[in-house]
């Protein structure tokens, strides 16, 4: 693999976050971070979506009209998001249960419309498409770790299995609601940038 | 033709509507079959769950659902003021829940405390069998609890009143507070409790704190801590569906029927 698309796959991971430098797709992480196999499918789920639509803008860039280009963007990704809720509610039915609404809310995730625009717009296909899975990985890394703290803490558990026996199933560890409570995301959010931005200096903004 | 010129954009719009609708529309129709069967599979999977017939977590291919399901349940429509069998309707395929939605075969519910807006005209119940003969009455209930409907099932045993189990199987509230409806150790407080009191009134709720055994205190269940308008809204739909707008018309006749009442 060449640098360039080693950076473009991985750039997103720590030095160019999506969540936690560009600051999108907030609203979703908040909502699917209660347990960590709900977030683990919007993560794949959103993964998919951005590298099919950073492909499919890519192909068409060139021809697309300059007026109606968000529009356009949109509209391919709705379709996408469509696809995807139809075959999770073909194939994998519990989860997509789960998921409900979540998986219709990706089309208004910031992060795949942001990456449409600012990446695909301008790049080759193949790029774009490396582009949209490590936006995606960036987006599932956070996602991934915020569920970890918040379904350990809030209901003692990891991935639905039991990890500290709660007090309403007559064990010892007593939940912290507030974690599964929309704020504590946003709290965790915060000390997540906090973090990344004191042990990466650039990424802090000028006063 | 210049790219950004009127009748490129409008061109290049309207292509761009056709070939995303072909892909929606396909994979509508391609999946939708699939998608049916999920669904009804998952129905039959909440009745024998709450039937006892299966174990939460047990390993079963939809072939062995299915089979349990036709060999033990036999589900019935019935007219839901009346309480009598609704003529004419299929139990197979009928959609309560898309019956309750439409104007044509439903009516506006009586304000109630459980939040249901409308009610179907005719509705289903299940009777798992017995030796030919109903053992358990599952009945469909639905009702408000702090963010979302709670969509479930109860299974009464044959006196219409002694609770055998309880489930929810669709509702968005709170996990670890609210989504605890759906906790098994919470669920295997429900049986043996009394639905109807010595009046024939549904007088079960759910209480705040802890209830007593089922044989001394058969009208409360425990409430779950820290969600108490989820459990307030359990109460509600208990009430509700098993009162005289909802289930009771039906379970009074069956008392009848069964010589019991």
């Amino acid at each position: 693999m060449d640098k360039q698309t080693k950076g473009v796959l991985f750039d997103p991971l720590f030095n160019n976050n999506p969540i936690a430098l560009q600051v999108l797709g907030i609203c979703s992480a908040l909502a699917v971070t209660t347990k960590m196999e709900t977030a683990l499918v919007m993560s794949i789920g959103l993964t998919v979506v951005t590298a099919f639509s950073n492909l499919a803008i890519s192909l068409i860039r060139n021809y697309i009209p300059n007026s109606i280009r968000i529009i356009v963007q949109l509209t391919v990704i709705a379709s996408l998001v469509i696809v995807t809720d139809q075959i999770l509610k073909a194939f994998v039915y519990e989860v997509s249960k789960q998921l409900s609404v979540f998986v219709g809310l990706i089309i208004t995730n910031c992060i795949v419309m942001g990456r449409a625009e600012a990446y695909a717009m301008a790049n080759k296909p193949g790029m774009s498409f490396l582009d949209g899975i490590g936006n995606g990985l960036g987006y599932s890394m956070v996602l991934m770790g915020i569920g970890f703290i918040r379904e350990l803490f809030g209901s003692g558990k990891l991935f639905g299995v039991e990890i500290m026996t709660t007090t309403n199933d007559g064990g010892w560890y007593y939940t912290n609601g507030l974690m599964l409570m929309p704020p504590s995301a946003f709290f965790l959010i915060g000390i997540m940038i906090w973090v990344l931005r004191t042990a990466k200096p650039a990424q802090q903004e000028k006063e | 033709m210049a790219r950004d010129s009127t009748g490129y954009t409008v061109g290049f719009a309207v292509a761009v509507c056709v070939i995303c609708g072909i892909g929606v529309a396909g994979a509508a129709v391609a999946l939708g079959p699939r998608q049916a069967e999920n669904k009804v599979l998952d129905q039959q999977k909440q009745v024998l769950y709450v039937a006892g017939l299966l174990k939460p977590g047990q390993e079963v291919t939809a072939d062995e659902v299915t089979a349990l399901f036709e060999k033990n349940i036999r589900p019935e429509v019935i007219d839901l003021k009346t309480g009598n069998p609704a003529k004419g309707v299929e139990a197979k395929g009928f959609d309560q829940r898309r019956a309750q939605k439409d104007p044509a075969t439903s009516t506006a519910a009586p304000d109630n405390a459980a939040k249901v807006f409308r009610l179907p005209n005719n509705a289903l119940v299940y009777h798992v069998l017995k030796d030919g003969k109903t053992d358990t009455l599952i009945i469909p209930i639905e009702g408000y609890g702090l963010w979302s409907v709670l969509y479930g099932y109860m299974a009464l045993d044959d006196d219409t009143t002694t609770v055998k189990g309880i489930t929810f199987y669709a509702h968005a509230e709170t996990p670890g507070l609210g989504g605890e409806v759906d906790n098994p150790k919470w669920k295997a407080l429900w049986p043996g409790r009394k639905v109807y009191d010595d009046k024939g009134q549904p007088a079960l709720s759910v209480i705040k704190g802890r209830a007593g055994d089922p044989k001394t205190d058969p009208y409360h269940v425990d409430g779950l801590s820290g969600a108490t308008i989820t459990s307030n809204g359990v109460t509600n739909l208990v009430k509700f569906w098993f009162g005289k707008d909802g289930y009771g018309p039906f379970l009074s006749n069956f008392r009848k029927s069964a010589g019991k009442g």
